[in-house]
């Protein structure tokens, strides 16, 4: 049988993975929210396992909440990246000096 | 045999999520996204959360997935100045998900959270429907967030349209113009004597 610890590793490898993509990707707006919402499924796996070892379906349905809040974020994100580009014909982060002090 | 599927699956999750996060192109790194979900719902399928595992796939990487490729398409990005700063941030991003990994191991190793201290659950009898036991679960106790939830998703589509509605001229009618109109904007009463036009039309024909 596959253990607990097995999957919370997958999670917690997935989750690492991420976090460094948001620091490699420092330039492209799209592939940062690509790392974020890579994060949300690592999180989402560990509350499935969590869910499945516990035997209690409340785990389950925390990770339908975060696929909904996941998905919300996902359409606000990309519209304000589409209105992003049409006014500064960029995605690169760099760019996005406009609020700086 | 169960363990060399989930290695598996696991693997090519591990190596499609690092794909999303080298490789240069945005479709690409699109296309590995969405490859990693659906891995990542077969491995929740053998967590026996099959409603989730199949919603991953529907939500994920039906609609959002393939909203990210819309807009990654669309907005038509050059590849190459978007990595500049890809090597410059490399050591120290390798170097923070490294040490997150190692101290997250410690913490989540089979010492903690193996098989001999959370023993498998017990199988669920024949007729057991996943579905049923969630559904039973949202319509009752957490009925409330599920209605915030329905709440937020509205808010959502609100705003990205919204922010993308771009304000151009259309062929609409204005009811508050329509209501505010009055009898002088539309029609103009010219005073003019009654016999000056005659004589004009006499001057122009002569």
């Amino acid at each position: 049988m596959i253990a607990l610890s097995d999957y919370l590793i997958l999670g917690a490898l997935l989750f690492s993975l991420s976090i460094a993509g948001v620091f490699i990707n420092r330039k492209n707006i799209i592939i940062l929210l690509m790392c974020i919402e890579l994060m949300l499924l690592a999180v989402n796996l560990n509350f499935i396992a969590f869910s499945y070892f516990a035997n209690d379906m409340a785990g389950q349905v925390f990770v339908f909440f975060i696929l909904t809040v996941a998905a919300a974020e996902a359409a606000i994100g990309l519209a304000i990246l589409v209105v992003l580009f049409r006014n500064l014909n960029t995605i690169s982060v760099a760019e996005l000096n406009t609020l700086k002090g | 045999m169960q363990h060399l599927i989930f290695y598996s699956f696991a693997s090519i999750l591990l190596f499609t999520s690092m794909m999303v996060i080298i490789v240069r192109n945005p479709v690409r790194a699109a296309l590995c996204l969405v490859l990693s979900f659906f891995t990542s719902a077969a491995i929740w399928l053998f967590l026996e959360a099959e409603f989730l595992a199949i919603t991953l796939v529907l939500v994920y990487v039906g609609a959002v997935m393939v909203l990210f490729l819309f807009v990654v398409m669309m907005l038509d990005i050059a590849e190459t100045p978007l990595q500049e700063g890809f090597t410059r941030y490399f050591h120290v991003g390798i170097f923070v998900a490294f040490v997150i990994t190692i101290e997250m191991i410690a913490v989540l190793g089979a010492s903690h959270f193996g098989l001999g201290i959370l023993p498998s659950p017990i199988e669920h009898p024949e007729g057991y429907s996943n579905t049923k036991a969630l559904g039973r679960l949202l319509y009752t106790i957490y009925v409330y967030p599920f209605e915030i939830s329905a709440v937020i998703l509205t808010v959502a589509i609100v705003a990205a349209i919204t922010l993308t509605l771009r304000k151009k001229k259309r062929k609409t009618q204005d009811p508050a113009d329509q209501i505010k109109v009055c009898r002088e904007d539309r029609i103009r009463i010219v005073k003019m004597s009654v016999a000056s036009p005659q004589k004009d039309n006499e001057e122009v024909e002569s």
